[in-house]
């Protein structure tokens, strides 16, 4: 079975994660004897309403899905022709193009770069938060609500008004600070300040997710500790840190992939005339360029297929790490 | 034994303190949205005197204003319908398929779900081109049909709903099959209803995630009057991006029907969306 990154079993119901381990088993070897032996009318029936229920999903995903990823590979190979009529097969040329392209290095850098902010500070400011918001504290709720209330903004909406917080002559920050900053359109500082804008973006999704992994540290382990006189700072240290640890993976595998598919910010916020923007574009806003603006699909499928390649590779880095660094009861 | 009182209390103050400090600047920008929204354009781009608040009058006018120029009872309303029927859509398909997955046997089940799996795993941005391709030969360019088109299914959704199905106890469908329920029955009258919350949290999600995309609406609906909210802010803002008032005034009306939803049912909005995890 295949690594599944984007599933965190904290989140499945409790019966399940003791169960699912064992189910899966059983299923393969019923599904084995299935061939063997002969059906009863009911084990026939129940097949037959098994397909029936998963036909309407299985062929959306065929159609929708397993089809557009080979259709997207082939693409990779075939040069669009003009007003994007007809493909014709070139082979690898496309990849050779966007190897010898700095831009294709310099967006894969980019996007590189702004998971650099937006994951570790993302994560850790998070962190700070959940554990503060999971004690006894007054007002919960109206903390939790106001830090998760990006999370439920238009994207397009959240980077319109930062870059209007950024704006070098009118925007607020400059003009609070008594400075000249240009924030965002200086190529040597602006993918700082648009990772600034993904860490506000996601601190209270990541909050929550450590929310509900704190929950499930057992009370005892901490009462424990503190009759043996534990400082609140050992406890967090051994106790906090190693049990959360499957949550805390969990996140930083979905937000690392999560930034490196990262486009509305980057289109939102960086103006054409940007003299930042060659800085600060990520692969997939340049993947939307070449596909959607200048129409050139070939070359578009070929960045995405790259970037495809790249996190496929990452996530199985990830998935080995994952079995040295997380903790296991 | 006072000192650990002093401690603890000290202690408070300084978590509210923190917490403070990071809702402000949480709050900080959605602020500056609606005072910007309701000054004049001339108060807007004032740097000597600095307006904090709208000097002149609050100008609620700019929301009237942006309302009606940039039509935004359309936006609204393709909005609402695309979230709508992707909703529906998602539930429907993930619900049949989540049932199948988590309790019943049929052949092929591990390769057919471990194809749920993959496309778990791959990036959205490789099915946009042949999807886009698809969508446009079908002539359904600028329609609702094409928004939804991509959300007819949804693999997370149906991985979602089978550990939601997989989680209920076996002796409720057992009984109904001695009662002489056939599959369908025992999922419509019994199991299904059992899986609310799942559902509830898929919903939500799907919403959520249907809200707030950007690259799917703007490829397939290039024109204003087909478009959602966030492709529309976008063109708004390649037109109008200097009358800073009425920028804040759409992104106010862009991300407000959201938020009021979302500060009414916020219990369920974030459960729904820790459950899910992941893909946002």
């Amino acid at each position: 079975m295949l690594p599944a990154p984007f599933l965190h079993k904290n989140h499945l119901p409790d019966q399940t994660k003791t169960q699912r381990s064992g189910q899966n088993n059983c299923m393969c070897e019923r599904g084995i004897e299935l061939n063997k032996k002969k059906m009863t009318p009911a084990e026939v029936s129940e097949a037959k309403w098994g397909l029936l229920f998963v036909a309407p999903t299985m062929i959306g995903l065929i159609v929708l899905n397993f089809y557009p990823i080979i259709k997207t590979i082939y693409q990779s190979f075939c040069k669009t022709g003009d007003f994007g009529r007809g493909n014709k097969f070139v082979g690898l040329a496309n990849y050779a193009a966007v190897i010898q392209a700095p831009e294709t290095w310099q967006s894969f850098w980019n996007t590189i770069k702004y998971a650099i902010i937006e994951v570790p500070f993302g994560i850790i400011i998070a962190l700070i938060l959940a554990v503060l918001l999971n004690k006894k504290i007054k007002g919960r709720s109206v903390y939790r609500t106001i830090f998760f209330l990006p999370m439920v903004c238009a994207p397009a909406a959240v980077a319109m008004v930062w870059k209007w917080l950024y704006n070098q002559q009118f925007g607020l920050l400059n003009n609070i600070f008594h400075t000249k900053i240009a924030w965002i359109s200086n190529p040597k500082i602006a993918w700082i300040f648009i990772g600034i804008i993904g860490v506000w973006s996601i601190i209270g999704y990541n909050m929550v997710l450590f929310i509900s992994g704190l929950q499930e540290i057992p009370g005892d382990y901490y009462e424990a500790a503190e009759i043996d006189g534990a400082s609140g700072f050992r406890q967090f240290w051994s106790i906090t840190i190693p049990l959360l640890s499957p949550t805390t993976f969990f996140i930083v595998q979905t937000r690392i992939i999560g930034a490196l598919t990262i486009f509305d910010l980057m289109f939102m916020v960086m103006d054409k005339t940007n003299v930042a923007l060659k800085k600060v574009q990520s692969v997939v806003y340049l993947f939307y360029q070449y596909a959607f603006t200048n129409g050139n699909k070939g070359y578009g499928a070929t960045l995405v297929v790259v970037l495809l390649i790249f996190i496929l590779v990452l996530t199985v880095i990830l998935q080995k790490i994952e079995k040295k660094v997380v903790y296991q009861n | 034994m006072d000192s650990a009182i002093m401690k603890t209390r000290r202690n408070k103050a300084l978590m509210h303190l923190v917490l403070i400090i990071m809702s402000f600047i949480m709050l900080v920008p959605f602020a500056w949205m609606i005072l910007t929204a309701l000054k004049t354009n001339q108060e807007a781009i004032s740097v000597n005197p600095f307006y904090i608040f709208p000097a002149h009058g609050w100008q609620w006018s700019n929301f009237a204003t942006v309302w009606k120029s940039y039509n935004f009872i359309i936006l609204y309303k393709n909005t609402l319908l695309m979230i709508f029927f992707r909703v529906v859509a998602a539930c429907l398909t993930a619900t049949m398929a989540g049932y199948a997955f988590g309790r019943l046997k049929f052949p092929g089940k591990n390769i057919l779900f471990s194809m749920v799996l993959i496309q778990m795993m791959v990036p959205s941005q490789i099915f946009i081109i042949p999807q886009y391709v698809m969508v446009s030969k079908m002539g359904m360019l600028n329609t609702t049909f094409g928004l939804v088109f991509p959300g007819l299914v949804t693999a997370f959704g149906t991985y979602l709903l089978k550990t939601g199905y997989q989680g209920l106890p076996k002796d409720l469908e057992e009984a109904a099959a001695i009662d002489g329920c056939n599959v369908g029955q025992r999922f419509l009258k019994i199991m299904m209803p059992l899986t609310r919350s799942s559902m509830v949290s898929l919903g939500i999600f799907t919403a959520v995630f249907a809200f707030k995309d950007l690259m799917w609406p703007m490829i397939v609906c290039t024109n204003a009057s087909t478009t959602t909210l966030s492709a529309g802010l976008a063109k708004m803002q390649g037109q109008y991006g200097s009358d800073y008032p009425a920028m804040m005034a759409s992104a106010t009306l862009a991300v407000l029907p959201m938020v009021v939803i979302y500060v009414i049912f916020q219990k369920q909005f974030v459960e729904g969306i820790a459950t899910s995890g992941g893909k946002l």
